[in-house]
């Protein structure tokens, strides 16, 4: 059988948002149908990726599933997948369905236009992680915006005007600079095309301007420090989903395109801004790390502890030693899994007691015990415990940069023991003491939905924790061919300035 | 038929009908008085349709009249085709408001007739007096229709203030013709590029002096900056649908005669003109981002918005190549299909004691008319040029071209400035999606959600099939080279 599989996972939640658009109304009926359509559209969409895994020859490092139509002049509609992309289209896909449970009872007003956001979103994400063409990679990277922006300033919190336009300009302002430095390139290589670019070989200078500014984009979208100051504003004004997405996808869009692009299109600026990277992502790891030690917010806290996180992300990546790129991979898959649940974690309390402050709370394991359990689980994944999927990533990141750098890697294991201060300290303020505050006093435990999103979590957290081979199998044949080609490159481009001397 | 005389009309046979129906429906009208203005905007529709079906059905290739002065090639028909539209688009447009407001009048149709024939001749023109010609036909129509309200202060004041700046600008460009008339000893643009190309490339100082005095009428013409300062005023001052026409159709025109002149009469001048559009260009982009932002009234708004594109659609002609041309051509194309639905909408801000124009009027649009929010949004989204909306592929195209003409400092200013212009879009989208409602507004007139409809859905689909308009403006932009 031969069908599209590639884009029908991508647009088949486009499908049901459409169709939600000509539901009308807003009473019960017409909210439960949108909840109903969305699920489905989402967990189809999950089914029909599954197919996808279980199709994909993880021996080839080769793209696959590849679609290609005439389109722009200039480029084509080019879909594919390699062991890179593919694990973040099944990310993407298998928390969609967890989001839409989750906002289930969370989300009363517009329903229907919440939903369609969701939708839409989703195949614009999946479209990111699948497009194998730079400006449709852009038309989809960017248009997210659109959804994500609503998302925050129409369900969000308090001061959701300020963040929602923050997150927009912000990203924005970033990506422009890509968009030119795609144009350069389109001149200099003739297509957009990105197998064609990965082999085209790019002068010196481009190659440094274009990562300069494909590094704007992605490491505001990342985000890196410095410019991670809208992510915290972003995360704690969201609604709990919108907040699951933007940690668990949106911030591996950054980590992504360096590893498709930045590595493999520009391999000499790659090595050469390396020392760069690995500065920043320390500099990130133990400063955020250090500011979430003194959040007040939840939300706030977390976000901080992401940061810190895509820290090792990026210092792994660009390590470029398989360990390290494989590590980096395997962090932002379980980074997307646990830094998600933390998020759903703090929206049980949040849809409970509506506040976000840590002072609020306390004692919860007394009134909740599965819900203690389930947060303990995830905590602990946070700080990368032994065990737990948290762990696989840190620790090939912090192998794969020892290789290249001792300092680089001493100093980030600093920051996992900061990492267990924040993580720990938040979960005794808000589990552990007594239960004395008023309000507090009739909480529920998890609920059956609950259960229902959280199970799946917990399973995959641990599961990948005692067994990740089969997230890194699925990526080595791709990671290996990447670091293959951005070694020869260097080497050629070691040549070429030894034959210049 | 055969007559050689006659034959030799045939290429301004859309003009030459265009102009002929306007007087006869002016004759209808003067018989018939005010009652005769509904049948008059219909058939008004209908001879645009007509006009627009000539353009179409001319014989293929680079047709020629009046000496030379005439031409028709692809460029020629692409830009007609999108004039015509715009025209036949601000007639719908009128339709309903016009009579809401009690201001139905014959005449504004056969002005907007009138002043498209002008544009249409603008457009084919190939000398400098054929420019002139067909440059007054359009602006002194045009100065009458944004005092067309005679009634109301701010609309005669924007009749007056537009007006005398005009002149000015005519004058201005007059002056230009004549320097280059003197310095080339001809007035047709390639006997121009030819005496200019004459002196190894170095042009006379008089010649230069001649091209920035004609630079200035044209971006009068077009509200560029440093000439846009009549562009707020009479867009807030003119009747809505006459600023919904002065945003699309006279740009249009104004843009197809810069760019013709630029290509066609100064080619070997680059060095010159250049630097003159990339600085027009900046100035308009960055003018039209930060003065947009503390508007409220949303036809200022808007007006700083089309300062704005202008600015954007100039990058693709300061790239002063194919490409270039091509992103203008598609730029503009895009730039009045958003426009235009962004028009319609604020058309439709009409409450039971009539038309509001402030943007917070638009508070909550989005529960009390989520349709009609939903594609002013998209719009919105379109205009501030993220993908996948035209609005993006508009501003891809043209700094596309910049990009491959090395103009790299404009095309990073220019997308810095497009962050900065999204800004204000997203401050009417957050006003629509965020804030607490307002009272509705009054059910929307069908001629407007038509001309929304289709301006909406055309805005969303266009990444879906981008073909057609692509080639068309591929082969219009070659037609010049």
């Amino acid at each position: 059988m031969n069908w599209p599989i590639l884009s029908v996972t991508t647009f088949l939640p486009l499908v049901g948002a459409l169709f939600l658009m000509l539901v009308h109304g807003d009473d019960r009926f017409a909210k439960n149908t949108a909840r109903w359509v969305a699920l489905w559209s989402t967990l189809v969409t999950f089914a029909i990726s599954l197919v996808m895994v279980w199709r994909f020859d993880a021996s080839s490092a080769e793209f696959q599933f590849v679609e290609k139509h005439r389109w722009l002049g200039v480029s084509a509609y080019h879909m594919g997948v390699d062991g890179i992309s593919l694990p973040f289209v099944i990310l993407t896909t298998g928390l969609m369905p967890i989001c839409i449970i989750a906002s289930w009872s969370a989300i009363q007003t517009r329903v229907r236009e919440y939903m369609i956001a969701f939708l839409v979103l989703e195949t614009l994400m999946v479209g990111t992680f699948a497009a194998l063409d730079l400006v449709l990679f852009y038309l989809f990277f960017e248009g997210g915006l659109i959804p994500m922006f609503l998302i925050i300033g129409v369900w969000g919190g308090p001061r959701r005007v300020y963040a929602s336009f923050k997150f927009f300009l912000y990203t924005l302002l970033g990506s422009v600079l890509m968009l030119l430095a795609i144009m350069a390139m389109y001149w200099e290589a003739g297509t957009t095309d990105i197998p064609a670019l990965m082999r085209h070989g790019f002068p010196l200078g481009l190659q440094k301007w274009a990562w300069l500014a494909f590094f704007a984009s992605f490491a505001v979208k990342m985000p890196m420090w410095p410019v991670h100051t809208w992510l915290p504003d972003a995360h704690v004004e969201a609604p709990t989903a919108g907040s699951v997405i933007l940690a668990a996808i949106l911030l591996k869009m950054g980590g992504y395109g360096f590893l498709r692009f930045s590595l493999p299109m520009f391999p000499a600026a790659s090595y050469d801004f390396a020392p760069l990277i690995f500065t920043l992502s320390v500099v990130a790891i133990i400063y955020t790390s250090l500011v979430a030690l003194m959040q007040e917010d939840i939300k706030k806290l977390i976000a901080y502890s992401s940061v810190a996180h895509m820290g090792f992300v990026t210092m792994g990546i660009f390590a470029a030693t398989s360990q390290g790129v494989a590590g980096g991979i395997f962090q932002m898959i379980s980074h997307g899994i646990v830094s998600g649940a933390l998020f759903l974690c703090v929206g049980v309390v949040y849809d409970r007691i509506h506040t976000r402050e840590i002072a609020a709370y306390g004692g919860l394991v007394n009134r909740m015990p599965l819900y203690a359990s389930v947060f303990m689980v995830f905590t602990l994944a946070n700080v990368g415990l032994p065990g737990t999927s948290g762990f696989v990533g840190e620790f090939l990141t912090l192998i794969g940069t020892f290789k290249v750098n001792v300092w680089v890697g001493t100093l980030a294991t600093v920051g996992v023991i900061l990492s267990a201060a924040y993580a720990l300290w938040l979960y005794r303020k808000i589990v552990f003491g007594t239960l004395d505050k008023p309000n507090l006093a009739g909480i529920k435990d998890l609920g059956y939905r609950e259960i229902l999103i959280f199970a799946p979590l917990v399973i995959l957290t641990i599961l990948l924790g005692i067994a990740p081979k089969p997230v890194l199998d699925i990526s080595a044949a791709s990671v290996a061919q990447l670091l293959e080609n951005y070694g020869a490159a260097l080497k050629a481009a070691k040549l070429a300035a030894v034959m210049a001397q | 038929m055969n007559d050689p005389q006659i034959v030799a009309l045939l290429p301004a046979l859309p003009e030459i009908t265009l102009a002929c129906g306007a007087m006869l429906l002016l004759l209808f009208g003067a018989f018939r008085g005010e009652r005769s203005a509904s049948s008059i905007n219909l058939l008004s529709i209908v001879l645009l349709a007509v006009v627009g079906v000539m353009v179409i059905e001319l014989p293929p290739g680079k047709l020629v009249a009046f000496g030379g002065s005439f031409v028709v090639d692809a460029f020629a028909r692409y830009l007609k085709i999108l004039t015509l539209l715009g025209s036949a688009a601000a007639i719908i447009l009128s339709l309903d408001y016009l009579r809401a407001e009690k201001q139905q009048k014959f005449e504004y149709a056969i002005l907007i007739l009138l002043s498209t024939t002008g544009m249409l001749m603008l457009i084919s023109a190939a000398d400098l007096i054929a420019l002139y010609l067909g440059l007054e036909l359009m602006s002194l129509a045009l100065y009458v229709l944004a005092a067309s309200n005679r009634d109301q202060v701010r609309s005669t004041e924007a009749g007056l203030k537009y007006f005398v700046l005009g002149a000015l600008s005519s004058g201005m460009l007059l002056y230009g013709a004549s320097l280059i008339y003197g310095f080339t000893g001809t007035v047709s643009f390639a006997g121009i590029a030819k005496a200019a190309g004459q002196g190894t490339g170095n042009a006379g100082i008089g010649l230069v002096f001649g091209l920035v005095f004609l630079f200035a009428g044209f971006c009068f013409k077009i509200s560029a900056v440093p000439f846009h300062m009549w562009t707020p005023d009479v867009y807030e001052g003119a009747p809505t649908p006459v600023t919904a026409f002065f945003a699309a159709a006279p740009k249009v025109a104004g843009i197809a005669i810069f760019v013709r002149t630029t290509m066609v009469a100064f080619p070997n001048m680059t060095h010159q003109w250049q630097q003159i559009v990339v600085f027009v260009a900046i100035a308009s982009m960055a003018l039209g981002a930060f003065a947009a932002i503390g508007q409220r009234n949303i036809k200022r708004l808007m007006a700083y918005s089309s300062i704005g594109h202008m600015g954007f659609a100039l990058v693709g002609l300061a790239a002063g190549s194919p490409e270039g041309v091509q992103g203008v051509l598609i730029y503009m194309a895009i730039y009045v299909a958003m426009t235009l639905g962004a028009f319609a909408v604020i058309l439709a801000m009409r409450r039971d004691d009539g038309a509001v124009e402030d943007i917070y009027d638009l508070a909550g649009l989005a529960r009390s008319s989520p349709g009609m929010a939903f594609f002013l949004a998209m719009l919105l989204f379109s205009l501030a040029g993220i993908p996948p909306l035209a609005g993006f592929f508009a501003k891809f195209y043209v700094f596309l071209a910049a990009i491959k003409s090395g103009l790299f400092a404009l095309a990073v200013i220019g997308v810095v400035t497009s962050v900065v212009g999204a800004y204000y879009y997203l401050l009417i989208v957050k006003i629509m999606y965020f804030d607490e409602p307002a009272k509705g507004f009054a059910r929307m007139a069908p001629s407007l959600k038509w001309v929304l409809g289709v301006a909406g859905l055309a805005n969303m689909l266009f990444f879906v099939y981008p073909g057609p308009l692509l080639d068309a403006a591929t082969a219009a932009a070659k037609s010049l080279f």
